[in-house]
């Protein structure tokens, strides 16, 4: 009889400490899960190959993969004339739906890419920043939307360059 | 020491836009100085926003981005008084981070 009790206690204690090992795996593994995935959109890579590339086409391949068709739905803020090569404003900005990243190039720079972002969700789909222009160039603006990409192009000219001494 | 980034992270509705000014010379090693060497590239990679722990807006640079880098951009669901958290890190492994409370 007593050794039955014993039995009993010995068979609870251990339901009880495999259903805190099963909680607490579940737990781990949740909270594990919970972290790759908030810490995957930022730990993607620098891409930084497609910052080597020298042609607008190549850049926009290396990083994405694929070719952009031009789309009204792409809008490209940049001024007609920048006096200044060293600092143009360039704002992008896209009514698409689901955009996920923005890409700005520069046609005439030793390398064509200038800035990537992407675009988390309940992010707007509009940045603004300033860029480097050797010299008059078409700048690309390039908007991944729902997995396609769209770009919008306007030529700026430049009276003094910003990349060279 | 000052911190070489300045936020400015306004709500109103729904939504808060985002202005930032990071302090970085952006070297795209084209330049030569005045003994006519060249200056080695030095440059900011990756600025990263984050709110609430979340990444809201991830920035991918070249030394294209002009010296003293500016931007600007917006997302939803921050409040007065969240905490915003700014950081980079350029091609020579240097990084700076900043918390700010969205105004």
């Amino acid at each position: 009889m007593k050794s039955s009790i014993w039995n009993d206690a010995t068979a609870s204690r251990r339901a009880v400490l495999q259903g805190i090992a099963v909680v607490a795996v579940v737990g781990f593994t949740g909270i594990r899960f919970g972290m790759t995935e908030a810490f995957a959109a930022v730990n993607d890579k620098y891409p930084e190959e497609a910052f080597k590339q020298k042609s607008e086409a190549d850049a926009i391949k290396s990083l994405y993969g694929k070719t952009a068709e031009k789309s009204d739905k792409v809008k490209l803020d940049a001024p007609e004339i920048a006096e200044n090569g060293a600092v143009v404003p360039v704002s992008v900005s896209s009514s698409l739906p689901d955009v996920t990243s923005i890409a700005i190039l520069v046609t005439e720079n030793p390398n064509t890419l200038a800035a990537a972002y992407r675009i988390l969700p309940g992010t707007a789909a509009s940045v603004s920043n300033r860029l480097k222009m050797a010299k008059t160039s078409n700048v690309i603006a390039v908007v991944e939307a729902g997995g396609k990409l769209y770009s919008a192009t306007k030529e700026v000219k430049v009276t003094v360059g910003g990349c060279g001494g | 020491m000052a911190s070489t980034i300045r936020v400015r992270a306004t709500a109103s509705g729904d939504s808060t836009e985002v202005q930032a000014l990071i302090q970085h010379p952006m070297d795209s090693g084209f330049v030569k100085n005045a003994k006519g060497e060249l200056i080695p590239p030095h440059y900011i990679q990756q600025v990263t926003i984050e709110h609430g722990g979340k990444p809201v807006f991830v920035a991918d640079w070249g030394p294209a981005v002009s010296k003293d880098p500016y931007l600007k951009f917006a997302f939803k669901g921050g409040k007065k008084g969240d905490d915003l958290k700014v950081s980079w890190t350029d091609n020579k492994g240097a990084s700076d981070t900043l918390t700010a409370k969205i105004q």
